[in-house]
């Protein structure tokens, strides 16, 4: 399973194996043996690294990416599927070892995984159907041109012959492989898998509580690890009470791990292992630690809200973006608004804490792990050990949830220098109250904007001060606001400046990293403009948008696709048509992230105690001409609605002494069944390839829900969590 | 301390420190890996079991407490995955991660044994117990109209495969 040497070939390659069978590789852009050795010995035809088809017809589809709930598993094989002409229920679904010279990249992060698959992996599958055809034509003497596919047969209808894929494994074999980047590729009105909703494939493990996840591994002779670190980011350990701690029931090892100033790879802490992790959690209780707390120990949100408050006063450290004239604009404006935002740290939460599972040989390393970003991981653990990443292999098991907690391998670098040093198979899991205290939160974040509209009540200038977090001039990671963030380029005068916190905290990429944070602030402060200009905050918006220019940079957003959706959802809710009763308000916003277009309309009750009902959202999405798999897509789409509500309701992660106060679900709360409102999802498709859906759904539904509360209440919500403003669940 | 109780309708026995909660014991002795830790607090759910029929948290029930007792995992909510509820989880593709989904199929299929035909209201009041953090709600409560037969006009879910 050592990954080679890259192979790098567009073509198919063809080879004989044991056994009297054939193989077939194409390497893709890829190259490597892997799966192929595997292919090889059973004697199976392995068009390329994604597709193993037996002599008895049997069909497995390699999934490349980690599964970590948003859908790839199911969504990326239907890819393949689709264009090898396979019944995809007929076809065993397997996720892929960590291989990225075989697989190409294979992380789920930044909803990417649909563009940067979706021409790729369709090929793939083809040049598997062009093979089987092929290798009929041949069989029958007819013309390529004559045969068709219907899943898993080809057929000559001329002689009324069909051969089986198993069948024709052996033929295919012998043959010259198509190119990929001239495979033909089907016309989308003959998509048969592509567009249906179909089940997550691992559903039927998954409600029969069969071992999927990370922290379901087990193996013989495995012992189970809990570690300690400092409470206080990047402090040390300096001495334990080591000889006590191994002399509790089940211990087999106790140490100090010195670990290094990195907080995303191996920290400081001390690590107990025993014969089972419950044993090694209550010999924990009794572990007493002297910590060098270091200097983050100095550091509290109090003491950042204060940096914020000082830097507020000073002229940004340094200027983004710098358009028109913003201070004439200003003072020639019939009305300007000024207002302060800000948002908490936050954590991820997934519900399956961070475990891995390692085993050390003179070998090399064996590490299964519930990890968004395996590749990177591997070069952790190799760094961490100071071995090759040639004897590192990465099982990628499912995932308990991911939301960009899983994009660092902390836990793996952890397990592996845990299991080297007990000399036997380790598995690492943290409690929830070491998941959620040693976290790569969101950042927290203060803006100071200033705007102006004139007689028509059109903006006509926006100012916003950013104060964020970072080390000189690096921003922290998932902290920034980039130059082509909306509102840039939809007004004539425009400014945005930032100013950095230094600070210890580790910060990382919570789903629609930047986006979920951003849009907050954006779209709650166009609300208080339209407002002030006595204009409607959905035409206020199409207004901003219309002043778009039509050609944007790459990437950037395209006004007339988020003008479409935000139409749209406005025509689906009934806005600005429907009465609505007293103590009851809707929302609208929109936000554009990770290539996809969303905008929103949430309706919300809050009564004169404050307490809160959200009663529908309703969403519209472009995200492209196709929605590969309807079913899983809504599931996003609502996953992700729920989830901006649950972060804005109540979550947040406070510093205090330069630790994070909150430690489990009683003070970090997640939105619960009773809480969840309906929600109404269109998809708008669009002339555009297909872009991901884990994530850009999410943005827009806080400001939505901000707009609700005040168009019921007249209450403005200028930071968050909603909780902090006696608003509460009903 | 040895215990002996009922898994899944077989007798077993375990030699373990009495205050070892039967999550562990389900997991790591028995090798029973459908029931999920999520925080060890029953704050989450994801431990959820039956303990004489009854949904409860096995995260914080220390296995003395379980002597004598039936405990069905969900191993054995069906032999062979066939409860009205797993069928439509399958049929509404309820999952997305799935961590929670043991929890959940536990909490809920206690719930129609005592309320085979739950409102929306009682269906809350015996889930907010149980958390999702991808926040598949809606299509839990789907499932379990469905599974309860309850006549309902379903929207936004996929069919299973």
């Amino acid at each position: 399973m050592t990954p080679q040497t890259l192979d790098r070939r567009d073509f198919l390659r063809i080879s004989a194996v044991a056994g009297g069978g054939l193989l077939l590789g194409t390497w893709l852009n890829f190259g490597s043996n892997g799966v192929l050795e595997a292919a090889e010995l059973s004697g199976d035809f392995a068009p390329n690294a994604f597709i193993r088809i037996s002599p008895t017809g049997a069909v497995t589809i390699l999934s490349k990416s980690p599964e970590i709930g948003q859908g790839v598993k199911t969504s990326l094989p239907m890819l393949i599927a689709e264009e090898l002409d396979v019944e995809f229920s007929a076809v065993t679904i397997e996720n892929a070892m960590n291989n990225q010279a075989l697989y190409g990249r294979q992380s789920a992060g930044g909803s990417t995984s649909t563009p940067n698959n979706w021409e790729p992996l369709r090929r793939a599958g083809a040049a598997g159907r062009q093979m089987m055809i092929a290798a009929a034509a041949q069989q029958w003497s007819v013309p390529v041109a004559e045969c068709t596919t219907s899943p898993g047969v080809v057929h000559h209808r001329g002689s009324n012959r069909q051969a089986t894929y198993g069948s024709l494994t052996a033929i295919a074999a012998t043959l010259t492989a198509p190119n990929l980047a001239t495979v033909v590729l089907k016309k989308p009105s003959e998509f048969r898998i592509i567009g249906k909703s179909i089940g997550g494939v691992d559903n039927d493990k998954v409600v029969t509580g069969k071992p999927l996840f990370g922290i379901d591994v087990t193996m013989p002779g495995m012992l189970y690890a809990t570690f300690e670190k400092c409470a206080v980011f990047g402090g040390k350990a300096v001495s334990a009470n080591l000889d006590e701690i191994k002399a509790q029931p089940g211990v087999k090892h106790a140490f100090i791990v010195a670990g290094g100033a990195d907080l995303t790879g191996l920290v400081s802490g001390v690590a107990i292992v025993a014969d089972t992790w419950w044993a090694a959690k209550t010999a924990r209780q009794k572990l007493r630690v002297t910590w060098d707390e270091g200097a983050t120990a100095a550091e509290s949100s109090v003491s950042y809200a204060a940096k914020a408050a000082e830097y507020f006063a000073q002229t940004p450290q340094r200027s983004v973006r710098a358009d028109g004239d913003v201070a004439a604009a200003m003072t020639a404006a019939a009305k300007t608004v000024e207002a302060t935002y800000e948002y908490p740290f936050l954590a991820h939460a997934t519900l399956e804490p961070q475990n891995c599972t390692a085993r050390v040989t003179d070998a090399g390393v064996e590490i299964w792990a519930p990890t968004q970003n395996p590749e990177s991981g591997r070069q952790l653990v190799a760094k961490t050990l100071g071995i090759p990443d040639t004897t590192i292999a990465i099982h990628i098991t499912r995932s308990g949830g991911g939301f960009g907690r899983r994009l660092f391998n902390d836990f793996m670098a952890e397990a592996a220098w845990i299991a080297k040093t007990a000399g036997a198979p380790v598995k690492l899991l943290w409690t929830r109250e070491d998941d959620m205290q040693h976290d790569f939160y969101r950042s927290a974040g203060f803006h100071k904007l200033s705007g102006a509209v004139d007689a028509n009540g059109k903006l006509t200038a926006w100012k916003n001060h950013f104060v964020t977090f970072g080390t000189g001039t690096t921003v922290a990671a998932g902290a920034d606001m980039g130059a082509t963030e909306f509102p840039a380029a939809s007004v004539a005068n425009y400014s945005l400046g930032s100013s950095l916190i230094p600070f210890g905290v580790p910060t990382g990429y919570l789903r629609a990293p930047g986006s979920n944070a951003i849009s907050f602030v954006v779209q709650s402060f166009i609300d208080e403009l339209a407002h002030a200009g006595k204009t409607d905050p959905l035409k206020f918006r199409l207004d901003m948008l219309a002043q778009m220019p039509t050609e944007t940079p790459r990437g950037s957003m395209v006004a007339s696709r988020m003008r479409d959706v935000l139409q749209l959802v406005a025509t689906r809710s009934g806005w600005g048509t429907r009465r609505m009763a007293k103590g009851t308000g809707m929302g609208i916003a929109f936000h554009f992230s990770h290539r996809g277009y969303f905008a929103e309309v949430v309706e919300a009750a809050v009564s004169k105690a404050g307490q809160l009902t959200v009663k529908k959202v309703w969403v519209v999405g472009d995200v492209g001409s196709h929605i590969i798999n309807p079913s899983g897509a809504l599931n996003q789409v609502e996953g992700s609605v729920l989830d901006g509500i649950s972060e804005a309701m109540a979550q947040e992660i406070t510093i205090e002494r330069g630790r994070a106060k909150q430690s489990n679900f009683n003070n970090f709360p997640l939105i619960r069944m009773s809480q969840a409102p309906a929600v109404d999802v269109h998809f708008h498709l669009s002339d555009n390839p297909p872009t991901g859906m884990g994530e850009p759904a999410l943005p827009p539904v806080i400001p939505a829900l901000c707009g609700a509360i005040f168009a019921a209440t007249g209450k403005r919500i200028r930071s968050l969590p909603l909780s902090k403003h006696n608003l509460s669940w009903a | 301390m040895p215990v002996t109780f009922s898994v899944n309708g077989t007798p077993r026995t375990v030699d373990v420190p009495a205050d070892m909660p039967l999550l562990w014991v389900l997991r790591d002795v028995l090798d029973l890996k459908g029931t999920k830790f999520g925080c060890g607090a029953a704050q989450c759910g994801a431990c959820t079991v039956h303990l004489n029929g009854a949904a409860t948290r096995s995260c914080v029930l220390p296995v003395a407490a379980v002597q004598g007792a039936k405990v069905t995992t969900i191993e054995g909510l069906s032999p062979d995955g066939t409860h009205p509820l797993q069928q439509a989880w399958k049929e509404l593709d309820v999952p997305q991660c799935g961590y929670c989904q043991a929890g959940q199929l536990m909490s809920a299929s206690a719930l129609l044994a005592t309320t085979p035909k739950p409102t929306d209201a009682q269906i809350d009041a015996a889930m907010n117990g149980n958390l999702c953090r991808c926040a598949t709600y809606l299509r839990i409560r789907e499932g379990i109209h469905r599974a309860a037969g309850n006549a309902r006009t379903t929207s936004n879910v996929g069919t299973g495969r």
